[in-house]
C-alpha cells in the first residue's frame, strides 16, 4: 500500500457530545499543532541547546558495581586537568543538601533510607553517582573522570526478589531491620468460598514481568543556575512538573519559595522518567551554589541506562475463578517486586506495586478479591513511575486469566468479556479492590473492537491458515487507566505535589489571548488543546492564541504532567478561566458601548448584537480602550481582562478511562519469531479535545507497551552490573517491526467537571502488553502452550514449544 | 560520551598509512568508514592517540570486473555494494545481504574493507565472502598477498592480517550458470546484529545441488561453513530425507555461544530453520 | 571559551547549508558536537553517541550520516545538510508540512534526524510502499508516536510526489 492510512475518518469528534462553550469549533476536532514547525525546522530549545555565561558542565564518576563501600576517593590528577573547575564528593555536597527519605504515609508502613545527592560512604546500585566533575566542557569532564583514582570494598548485593527477605540475605540498610520496602494485604472476603463452590473452575498461572525502562531520547538534563547577586536560583529543567522541584529544591537546600524558579521549554520525551527527583538533580543544584556559576547535567545514554529510574520487575502468582455457567466470581494475585535501594523521591517506589493491587481485574464485576503485595530493595537502579504505572501489569496477568479461564471454558474471548465486564448502565459502580468508578463504557468498547477489527474475518482466516502451518493470534483486552488524579494520589500522603492546577487567560491589547498554564508541554500537545479550549471558551480564532507554559514565575501554581491529568486538569482549568474572560470582556463592552451585555456576545474576535449578529466592537479596539483609554470608560468601572481559574478534580480519588485493545500477530514456530500484524484500541476518553492527538498518544503508548512486552528487559549479570545499558543491546521499538495501529473512539465524558475530558496519555501502555500477550497465547493454542514471562521472546517462545 | 583525545591525519596513499602505523603501533588506529571504531571511541572502549584517515585512498575504492573476478576495493562503501549493478549480477549474494547491513546512514560510511578486517561474527561481508570463495587481498609493506576467505577469518575479531597490514580489496568470482545464492538473517529489529544468519550459494541442476556452501552467521566466533550439512545436502538428489539428515548434521556440527537472550539451543534451531529455508531458495 | 588545551586540533572548512564556515576544532569532536558547540546549529542531538538511535543524522556530500560516528575532521571539505537550512528543498518542505499535518512529531527530538531520512527515502525510493519506508526510518528511534504517523507523513509526500508535485513544471508554477 503506498498511501497513507486514512487521516482519522472523522477528524471533529465535537459534534457528538453537548457543547461546553457558545460556538464551538475546535473542541473536538483534528486541528494540526502549527506550534511544532519550529521543531520541524531544527529550531527546539531543549536544554543541552541552552548556553549560559560561565557555563560549566559535570559529569559523574558513577558506581561500577551493585554494591560498595568507598575506601579512597583520590582527585589530585583530576583537580589538575586544566579545564577542571572543581571535584567533589558526598559529603560536601551533603552539607548544602539534606539528605531525603521517598516515603508517603497513606501508603501505610512503607519505609526506606535517607539518600543523598552523591553517596556518602556505600555506593548501593551500578550506577550510583560517587563523585561530581565540573569542568569547562564535558569532554573535560569525563577526560578528568579518567584521571580519579577509586577505590572500593565489594559488597554483598541484593539482586533476587525471590530471596530478598530471606533472614540469609544481607540488609542493604541494616537499621531498616529488613528489605522489605512496603506490604499490603487486601482481602474483600469470599474467594476461598468462590474456589470451593461445586461449579468452580479455577485457573492459575505465574506472570513475571522483566524490568525495564524509559529510554527518552532526550536524556535526563538539567541547568542548575545560582546566582549569588539576588540569591537566586534558577534551574532550566528536562521535566513535567516545574512547581514539584521548586518546592523540592527550596525544602532540601533551605531556600525560599521565592528564590527559585524552575523553567521547562522543550522536553524530548518524559513518559515519567523525568517526573521524579533525581540525586544528579540535587548534585547539580549544590554544584551551582558551590560555584556560583551555571553548571549543566546532560545524562549521557550510558548514564542514563543506569541512573534513569526503572519499572515493572514484578512475579506475580495470580488465579482466576469463574462458575461453568462463565461468570468470574473472583481473582487472586500475589505481587513480588524489585526495586531499587532506595524508594524514589518523592512519590515513592510503592505507588506501581499499590497500584497493581487496585487495578487488577478492573474491568469486571466479580465481587471477591485477594491481593498481597510485597515491594523489596535490590542493590539495582531505583525504579518509580513509568507510564502506565502499574497497569499495564494489572492488565496483563488479568487479560491472561481471563483468556485463561475463556479457553477453560470454551469461551470466545469477546463473548466471555461481554459476558462479565460492568454493565456500562451500572455507574457509579465500585470495583471489588475498592476503586471508584465514574463512568466506563467497556460493553461499548468490546462492541466496537469486535467491529473496528473485523473479528469474525480475522478468526476465519486464522483457521484457514492453521491447516497450512501458519499462526496467527487474536488478542484481546479490556482495561481501565486512572487518570485526572485528586489529591488522593499523593496530597493525602503528604507529598507536596499539587493536584490542582490554574490557567491565566489574558486578552492582549491586539485581541491576541494568552494563555498560562500550570501544565507543561512534553509532547503530547497540551499546548495545543489548551489553545483549542481557550479559543473556544473566548471566542477567538485559535491563530491568535499564544500559550505559555514551563515557568513557575510565569504560570499558575500546579502539578504538571503526570497520571493523565493534563487535558482533564489543566484543560478544566483553561476552559474556567476563559468562560470568565468571555463574561468580562462583554462587561467591558457593555461599559464601552453603553449597551446591555444581554444583548452581546463574543463572535470570532469580535462583539457582536447577540440577535442580528453584526459586529459591534472587534476585540482589537475593545482591547486598545482597555488598555490606552481608560479616560474614555465609565469611571465605575475597570476592564479585568485577566483571569485566573484553578481545578481540582474533588468528585473522584481518580477519574478512570476504559479501552479495548486487539492485537493481531502471527508466530513463527520454527524460529520463535513473532510479526506484529496489526493492532487496534478503541479509547474512552470522555470529551476528546483533539482526535488526532488521542490517536498518537494511543499509538505511542502502545508502542511502548509493546516494547515491554516483547523487546525492551534490563539484563543483569550474576553481580547485579547491567549487561545491556546501551541501545545496540537493549531494544526499543523501531519502525520495521511495529504494527500499524488503528484508533477508535467512544466519549463518555466526565461530570467531575465541565469540559468532561478525562486523560487518554496512558492507555495505550496499559493495554498493549496484555493483548500482544493474549495474541501469542492465541496463536500457540494449537500447541497447548503458553507465554507468561514478558518479554516475550524467541528464546522463551522455542523453549514453550519444546523445540530446545 | 566524549571520546578521548586523538590526533587525526589523512593518509596520502597506502604507504603513508603503513608508515604512520609502523611509527606508532598500538596508539594509532586506521579510519576508514569510522561506525565501529567512532562509536567504540565514544565509548572510551579503546583510546588511541592518533586516527589514520584512509578514506581518501581512491584506489582502494570502487567495484569492477577483473578478469573472472569481481574486485570490491577495501573503501568502498556499503551503499555502493548495495546498488552497483556489477554486484546484482555477477554477486547477487552480496545486493540480498547488503539491506541487512544496519541502516542507511551506516552504510553510505561503512566500508567493505572495514567490515571484514573487524571480522564481527554477527557481520554479513564475513559470510558472504566465505560462502563466495572470496580472496582477500592484504597490502603490506612487502607489497601484497592473497589469502582465502576460508584461511582468512581465525578466531573472534582476529583475521590473517598481521600488524602494519592492511585490507586492500576483496576478489569474487563471478556467478556461474545455473548458480544461485540465497541470504537470510534472523535479527530482533532491522538492521540489528543478527541473532542468527546464512548466506548460502550453490549450482542447482533441478535435482541435485552442487558446490554448495553455507556460510553462518553469528554462530560461532567467527562465519562458520556448515561442512557436514553441505555435504550431506549435495551427496545425492535432494528429497526430504536428505534434508531432515543434514539438519540432524547441522545441529551436530554447530556449538553457538549464547547471546544476551537467545541460548546456544535457540541459534541452534534458528540456524537449522535458515538453512531449509535457504535450500528452499536454492531449489527454486 | 574553554581554557585552551593540548589537545590536537584541525582547522575545518565545510559549507552549512549552504554557508562557508572555518572553525578550529579538536580532532577528537565529532559532527554533531561541531554543528551544535563549533556552529551553533542545535538542530542536530544527541540521543545515544554510538550510532545507533539516529537522532544526530545529517547529510554530508548528499548522503545521510551519523554525525556522532563522523569526525568532524573527516567531513573537512564536505557540504553538510540539516533541517535548519533556511532554504528547505521542495521535497523538504513538504515533509516538514506532512509531519505537522500528521502529527508525526510530538517531542520533536527525533524529527530533524527523522526528517533528514525521510527525505533521504523521499528522494531515491519514490515508489516506496509503507513497509520499505517503515524499513528505511528503521535506524530512527522515535519514543513518542510510535511511527505510525510517521510512514503516514511520508507516504503522503510520496504520493504527492507521484502526482507530480515536484516536477519542474509543478515548481515553477508553485513560484510564481
Amino acid at each position: 500500500m503506498n498511501h497513507p492510512t486514512d487521516l482519522p475518518t472523522r477528524r471533529d469528534l465535537g459534534a457528538d457530545l453537548p457543547a461546553v462553550t457558545e460556538d464551538q469549533r475546535h473542541i473536538g476536532v483534528a486541528i494540526p499543532r502549527e506550534g511544532t514547525r519550529r521543531l520541524t525546522e531544527g529550531r527546539g530549545q531543549f536544554i543541552d541547546d541552552i548556553e549560559l555565561p560561565r557555563m560549566a558542565h559535570v559529569a559523574f564518576w558513577r558506581s561500577p558495581v551493585a554494591h560498595m563501600r568507598i575506601t579512597r576517593i583520590e582527585r589530585s590528577a583530576a583537580q589538575a586537568l586544566p579545564g577542571v573547575i572543581a571535584v567533589v564528593t558526598g559529603p560536601e555536597i551533603a552539607a548544602l543538601c539534606k539528605p531525603w527519605v521517598a516515603t508517603l504515609a497513606h501508603l501505610a508502613g512503607i519505609k526506606s533510607a535517607p539518600q543523598y545527592p552523591l553517596a556518602m560512604d556505600r555506593a548501593t546500585w551500578q550506577g550510583e553517582a560517587v563523585v561530581a566533575v565540573v569542568a569547562e566542557t564535558r569532554a573535560r569532564a569525563e577526560d578528568a573522570l579518567a584521571l580519579l583514582e577509586i577505590e572500593w570494598e565489594d559488597l554483598p548485593a541484593v539482586l533476587d526478589t525471590q530471596t530478598a527477605l530471606d533472614p540469609a540475605t544481607p540488609l542493604i540498610h541494616p537499621e531498616l531491620g529488613d528489605n522489605l520496602c512496603f506490604e499490603r494485604q487486601l482481602d474483600t472476603g469470599g474467594v476461598d468460598e468462590a474456589v470451593a463452590r461445586a461449579d468452580a473452575v479455577i485457573f492459575g498461572e505465574t506472570y513475571v514481568f522483566g524490568r525495564h525502562t524509559g529510554v527518552t531520547l532526550e536524556p535526563r538534563c538539567q541547568i542548575a543556575d545560582w546566582n549569588p547577586g539576588d540569591q537566586k536560583l534558577t534551574v532550566h529543567h528536562s521535566f513535567q512538573a516545574p512547581h514539584m522541584m521548586q518546592d523540592l529544591y527550596c525544602r532540601q537546600f533551605g531556600l525560599q519559595e521565592q528564590q527559585v524558579r524552575v523553567l521547562c521549554r522543550d522536553v524530548g520525551g518524559s513518559f515519567g522518567i523525568k517526573v521524579h527527583a533525581y540525586p544528579d538533580d540535587f548534585a547539580t543544584v549544590a554544584l551551582s551554589i558551590m560555584l556560583k556559576r551555571p553548571v549543566k547535567f546532560v545524562a549521557d545514554r550510558i548514564e542514563s541506562f543506569v541512573s534513569d529510574i526503572h519499572a515493572r520487575e514484578h512475579r506475580i502468582d495470580a488465579k482466576i475463578v469463574a462458575t461453568r455457567a462463565g461468570e468470574i466470581l473472583a481473582f487472586e494475585i500475589d505481587d513480588l517486586t524489585g526495586i531499587g535501594p532506595f524508594s524514589m523521591f518523592p512519590r515513592t517506589s510503592g505507588i506501581e506495586g499499590n497500584q497493581v493491587v487496585n487495578l487488577t481485574g478492573g474491568p469486571y464485576k466479580h465481587k471477591a478479591y485477594r491481593a498481597r503485595l510485597r515491594v523489596v530493595f535490590q542493590n539495582k537502579t531505583p525504579t518509580c513511575q513509568y507510564r502506565g504505572v502499574g497497569h499495564p501489569i494489572a492488565c496483563a496477568v488479568t487479560e491472561a486469566l481471563v483468556d485463561g479461564m475463556a479457553m477453560k471454558l470454551g469461551r470466545d474471548p469477546i463473548d466471555f468479556r461481554q459476558q462479565n465486564v460492568i454493565p456500562d448502565d451500572a455507574y457509579p459502580a465500585t470495583g471489588a479492590s475498592g476503586i471508584k468508578l465514574e463512568l466506563l463504557s467497556h460493553e461499548a468498547c468490546l462492541r466496537e473492537a469486535r467491529r473496528l477489527c473485523d473479528y469474525d474475518t480475522l478468526r476465519a482466516e486464522q483457521a484457514t491458515l492453521r491447516k497450512t502451518g501458519v499462526y496467527r493470534g487474536i488478542g484481546v483486552a479490556a482495561l481501565i487507566e486512572l487518570t485526572n488524579p485528586s489529591a488522593a494520589f499523593y496530597g493525602v500522603g503528604g507529598a507536596r505535589i499539587a493536584s490542582q492546577d490554574g490557567a491565566t487567560l489574558r486578552l492582549e491589547p491586539s485581541g491576541a489571548l494568552t494563555v498560562m498554564s500550570s501544565v507543561g508541554e512534553q509532547g503530547q500537545g497540551a499546548e495545543a488543546i489548551f489553545a483549542q479550549i481557550a479559543a473556544d471558551a473566548v471566542g477567538v480564532d485559535i491563530g491568535r492564541v499564544r500559550i505559555v507554559t514551563g515557568d513557575t514565575d510565569a504560570t499558575p501554581y500546579g502539578g504538571g504532567t503526570w497520571a493523565s491529568r493534563g487535558a482533564g486538569i489543566g484543560g478544566e482549568a483553561v476552559l474556567q478561566a476563559g468562560r470568565v474572560l468571555r463574561e468580562n470582556i462583554l462587561a467591558t463592552a457593555e461599559a464601552i458601548l453603553q449597551r446591555d451585555r444581554q444583548e452581546l456576545r463574543v463572535f470570532r474576535g469580535a462583539v457582536v448584537d447577540a440577535r442580528s449578529g453584526a459586529v459591534l466592537l472587534e476585540l482589537a479596539e475593545l482591547g486598545r480602550i482597555a488598555y490606552f483609554r481608560s479616560d474614555t470608560l465609565p469611571k465605575t468601572f475597570t476592564p479585568e481582562l485577566m483571569v485566573t481559574r484553578h481545578y481540582a478534580q474533588r468528585d473522584y480519588p481518580f477519574i478512570f478511562t476504559n479501552g479495548v485493545q486487539v492485537s493481531h500477530v502471527e508466530v513463527d514456530t520454527d524460529t520463535g519469531f513473532v510479526r506484529l500484524l496489526k493492532h487496534w484500541a478503541i479509547e474512552d476518553c470522555g470529551r476528546v479535545i483533539n482526535p488526532m492527538l488521542v490517536d498518537e498518544q494511543m499509538r505511542g503508548a502502545i508502542v511502548q507497551g509493546i516494547g515491554g512486552a516483547l523487546f525492551e528487559e534490563c539484563l543483569y549479570d550474576t553481580d547485579g552490573t547491567l549487561r545491556n545499558g546501551n541501545m545496540a543491546d537493549y531494544l526499543v521499538p523501531m519502525a520495521a517491526e511495529m504494527p500499524d495501529i488503528v484508533v477508535g473512539h467512544v466519549q463518555s465524558p466526565t461530570r467531575s467537571s465541565m469540559l468532561g475530558a478525562k486523560g487518554a496519555g496512558e492507555a495505550g501502555t496499559a493495554g498493549a502488553p496484555g493483548a500482544v500477550m493474549n495474541a501469542i497465547n492465541d496463536a500457540l493454542a494449537p500447541f497447548g502452550v503458553r507465554l507468561s514471562s514478558q518479554p516475550i521472546t524467541p528464546e522463551k517462545i522455542l523453549r514453550a514449544l519444546g523445540k530446545i | 560520551m566524549k571520546s578521548s583525545a586523538f590526533d587525526y591525519v589523512r593518509a596520502e596513499s597506502p604507504q603513508h598509512a603503513l608508515a604512520l602505523l609502523a611509527q606508532h603501533g598500538d596508539d594509532a588506529r586506521i579510519l576508514a568508514g569510522g561506525q565501529t571504531l567512532l562509536a567504540s571511541l565514544n565509548l572510551r572502549l579503546s583510546q588511541p592517540t592518533l586516527l589514520i584517515d584512509i578514506g581518501g585512498l581512491a584506489g582502494w575504492r570502487g567495484i569492477a570486473l577483473q578478469g573472472a573476478v569481481l574486485r570490491i576495493g577495501a573503501l568502498t562503501r556499503h551503499v555502493e555494494v548495495e546498488e552497483s549493478p556489477l554486484v546484482a549480477l555477477h554477486a547477487p549474494l552480496l545486493a540480498q545481504a547488503a539491506p541487512h547491513i544496519a541502516h542507511r546512514a551506516i552504510r553510505n560510511m561503512g566500508t567493505v574493507g572495514g567490515s571484514l578486517a573487524y571480522a564481527d561474527p554477527a557481520a554479513e561481508w564475513p559470510a558472504c565472502v566465505l560462502a563466495l570463495d572470496a580472496t582477500l587481498v592484504i597490502h603490506g609493506a612487502a607489497g601484497e598477498r592473497r589469502v582465502a576467505a576460508a584461511d582468512f577469518f581465525q578466531g573472534l575479531y582476529t583475521t590473517a592480517l598481521q600488524e602494519g597490514e592492511l585490507l586492500a580489496a576483496v576478489e569474487m568470482p563471478l556467478l556461474q550458470p545455473g548458480e544461485r545464492h540465497a541470504f537470510a538473517e534472523l535479527s530482533r529489529r532491522h538492521g540489528d546484529y543478527a541473532v542468527a544468519g546464512l548466506a548460502a550459494r550453490a549450482r542447482w541442476d533441478g535435482h541435485t545441488l552442487h558446490g554448495l556452501r553455507l556460510a553462518f552467521l553469528s554462530l560461532g566466533d567467527r562465519p562458520l561453513r556448515a561442512r557436514a550439512a553441505e555435504a550431506l545436502l549435495q551427496a545425492g538428489p535432494l528429497d526430504d530425507s536428505r534434508i531432515a539428515a543434514a539438519d540432524a548434521a547441522l545441529r551436530a556440527e554447530l556449538q553457538p555461544f549464547a547471546d544476551l537472550t537467545h541460548s546456544a539451543a535457540a541459534k541452534t534451531q534458528m540456524a537449522a530453520t535458515l538453512m531449509r529455508r535457504a535450500v528452499r531458495t536454492l531449489c527454486t | 571559551m574553554p581554557t585552551p588545551n593540548d589537545h590536537p586540533t584541525r582547522r575545518v572548512h565545510v559549507e552549512i547549508n549552504g554557508q562557508a564556515v572555518v572553525r578550529d576544532v579538536e580532532c577528537r569532536k565529532h559532527l554533531t558536537d561541531f554543528l551544535r558547540e563549533d556552529c551553533g546549529l542545535k538542530g542536530s542531538h544527541l540521543g545515544c553517541e554510538h550510532g545507533v538511535c539516529g537522532a544526530c543524522t545529517v547529510r554530508v556530500d548528499g548522503q545521510i550520516v551519523r554525525g556522532c560516528l563522523v569526525l568532524a575532521a573527516q567531513a573537512d571539505g564536505c557540504r553538510i545538510e540539516t533541517v535548519e537550512t533556511e532554504t528547505p528543498s521542495p521535497r523538504l518542505k513538504a515533509l516538514q508540512d506532512a509531519f505537522i499535518e500528521h502529527n508525526a512529531l510530538q517531542c520533536g527530538y527525533c524529527t530533524p534526524g527523522m526528517l533528514m531520512a525521510a527525505l533521504d527515502l523521499v528522494e531515491r525510493r519514490p515508489h516506496a510502499g509503507r513497509e520499505e519506508v517503515r524499513a528505511w526510518i528503521s535506524g530512527n528511534y522515535c519514543r513518542c508516536t510510535g511511527y505510525h504517523a510517521i510512514v503516514d507523513a511520508v507516504c503522503a509526500v510520496l504520493a504527492q510526489q507521484q502526482a507530480g508535485r515536484f516536477s519542474d513544471a509543478a515548481l515553477l508554477e508553485a513560484a510564481k
